[in-house]
């Protein structure tokens, strides 16, 4: 535990003196920040909630990226070796970058939080300690799933790669950017099946209708089966040298973290609860921003 | 507590590293070829060899970084790959290639390092006896290679490591530098470490080890002091003469003593049993053929010549 802070405190250090992580965690969430509120929630408070959950969500996602693509430079860069030589393993090294990523979302997301009340006129907080769960459990997840990425991957060009794939479909395809309501339904099937559609309502849902965490089942289990898988895979993956390979079987245990989320989408597909919630949240807005587009 | 008494249970008389036909291939490239060595506590044993010969291999086996194939290693009577974290207690190491994020500065990352470990240096002393007190302040992707590797150094010691494993510590680093890392791995062997260093400069070898393996294509091909294996090396003495005229055929392989004989460029070189004799012979030989002497020169054996009679190649082709 001793050593997994220590590694914290150096890896938070050293991210933060690295103009591309400050770019990325720093500036481009205040970025989404401005252009969500600023563009589409100008003059509409009330709609500032909904946006606000957006943003959010998108600055948790963020930690995919992270911590995740310095282990993959440490790496391959022979860093990691050094590390082994000493006495920490490598649930201490995965944990760090965990626990880095979150202390550095947290800062992150009080401004947010504040610029949006300050500058948009914020007009509730939400349920506050549904957002801190949905902080909590989204950065575990989304962290652990990039140190998955991290260790399946090769060289950092790569994970960059694959880490843009993703990061696509969770931007477009989760609900964040494009509200869920507004898709095909055969698209929504589809969204129902990313652990980051379900933190996309969370946040919503905490924010724009004050649902407590008790109230955010699907949520809350989606992102904790997602974030327990994500953490064992990736510690089963977990490589210290450059010219070792990820075993074979350990690629297919990664491939089977689907089989849950199958199952939660195609109950959630059933059910209707979460695409009935979405729509419910949505709703004042398109109410709102009709009469405003109609000239009269 | 537990090294203590682990320190009591492991006698003094036991070898600190044991190897025993080490075999490790990469593919089809055999690197290690049963390779078997002992260390004893407080001495600095070398691994010479050219690159590739499989000295990296059998460090980084030991050091817990790589499996073997088959074979046994044993540290302090520890396995690496199984001992875990007390293994790593006990040991200290520089990489071939050590590397450390950019912007980490460096006493950040003895401090970092130095948390890791139950026995802890004094980072302040460490920083002053590898001249690094000037530099405490600066991102390691500022330093020369010379700091580097001091700082690569520091790092191995940082715990008061019982043994020491050096990969190629002067890799690299040009002359002077190199003879300051050399004072230091003296330092080291006064304090009576277990220093296991690999190398391809033979005056480091002869220089610093007590006792140097000849490694070559992934086997140990001669192991013993430097002086051992010198006079292993058929206890010839290179000897090289220049004449003003072509020596007459024959006569100078007749001479006394000589082993062996052979043209190179404008010289003769003879290898002698028996220098003075040879010498004299020679003299003698000349004077008879009225031959004259132009330049004579006498290389005592080094360990290069050991390698060369024992592989037939030069170390550093």
């Amino acid at each position: 535990m001793r050593h997994t802070l220590t590694l914290t405190v150096n890896r938070m250090r050293l991210a933060l003196r690295t103009p591309a992580f400050i770019f990325f965690s720093l500036a481009m969430p205040l970025a989404f920040l401005f252009i969500f509120c600023g563009l589409f929630g100008h003059g509409r408070p009330q709609a500032i909630p909904y946006l606000l959950a957006s943003v959010l969500a998108l600055t948790v996602m963020g930690s995919f990226w992270g911590l995740s693509l310095q282990l993959v430079t440490y790496r391959e860069m022979g860093i990691l070796r050094r590390f082994r030589l000493a006495p920490i393993g490598a649930g201490a090294m995965l944990a760090s970058s965990i626990l880095s990523n979150y202390l550095l979302t947290l800062p992150t997301v009080v401004l947010q939080f504040l610029l949006a009340r300050w500058i948009f006129h914020l007009p509730t907080w939400g349920n506050l300690t549904s957002v801190l769960v949905m902080v909590t459990l989204g950065t575990v997840t989304f962290a652990a799933l990039g140190l998955i990425v991290a260790s399946v991957t090769g060289t950092a060009q790569e994970t960059q790669i694959i880490n843009n794939a993703f990061w696509l479909v969770f931007l477009f395809l989760s609900g964040a950017t494009f509200p869920l309501p507004l898709f095909p339904s055969w698209l929504q099937g589809l969204a129902l099946l990313l652990p980051a559609t379900y933190l996309v309502s969370g946040f919503e849902r905490a924010l724009a209708s004050g649902t407590s965490v008790f109230h955010l089942g699907a949520e809350l289990l989606s992102l904790s089966v997602c974030a327990a898988l994500a953490l064992i895979i990736a510690q089963k993956l977990f490589r210290w040298d450059p010219g070792q390979k990820a075993p074979r079987r350990a690629r297919l245990w990664a491939a089977a973290t689907i089989v849950p989320f199958i199952l939660l989408g195609a109950w959630e597909i059933h059910s209707g609860a979460l695409m009935a919630s979405a729509r419910a949240n949505f709703a004042p807005l398109e109410r709102q921003a009709a009469p405003q587009n109609l000239p009269r | 507590m537990e090294g203590l008494c682990y320190r009591y249970f492991f006698s003094v008389n036991s070898p600190v590293i044991q190897v025993e036909n080490l075999i490790k291939s990469y593919g089809s490239v055999e690197a290690l070829r049963g390779v078997s060595f002992e260390v004893q506590e407080g001495e600095v044993f070398g691994l010479l060899g050219p690159n590739g010969a499989g000295k990296t291999s059998a460090v980084e086996i030991l050091e817990g970084l790589r499996s073997a194939d088959s074979g046994r290693a044993l540290v302090c009577g520890l396995s690496p790959l199984e001992a875990g974290h007390r293994f790593k207690e006990e040991i200290g190491a520089t990489l071939q290639s050590t590397a450390l994020p950019e912007k980490i500065r460096v006493r950040e990352a003895l401090a970092m390092f130095s948390s890791f470990y139950g026995r802890r240096r004094n980072l302040a002393d460490l920083l002053r006896r590898f001249g690094l007190e000037e530099k405490r302040h600066t991102y390691y992707g500022q330093l020369s290679g010379g700091q580097k590797q001091r700082l690569a150094l520091a790092l191995a010691i940082v715990n008061e490591p019982r043994v020491l494993f050096l990969d190629e510590p002067t890799a690299g680093l040009d002359p002077q530098v190199r003879r300051e890392i050399y004072d230091i791995i003296e330092e080291l062997k006064q304090e009576k470490k277990t220093i296991l260093l690999t190398t391809h400069y033979i005056e480091e070898a002869e220089r610093l080890c007590d006792r140097v393996a000849i490694v070559d294509y992934g086997r140990v091909i001669a192991l013993g002091t430097p002086r051992e294996l010198k006079q292993r090396s058929a206890g010839t003495t290179r000897i090289e003469v220049r004449l003003a005229r072509e020596a007459v055929d024959g006569a100078l392989a007749k001479l006394e003593a000589v082993s062996d004989l052979f043209q190179l460029e404008d010289r003769y070189v003879l290898h002698s049993t028996h220098v003075p004799a040879t010498i004299v012979a020679l003299v003698k030989q000349l004077e008879i053929d009225g031959n004259e002497l132009v330049s004579l020169e006498i290389f005592s054996p080094s360990l290069e010549d050991v390698f060369l009679e024992l592989t037939g190649r030069k170390l550093r082709d």
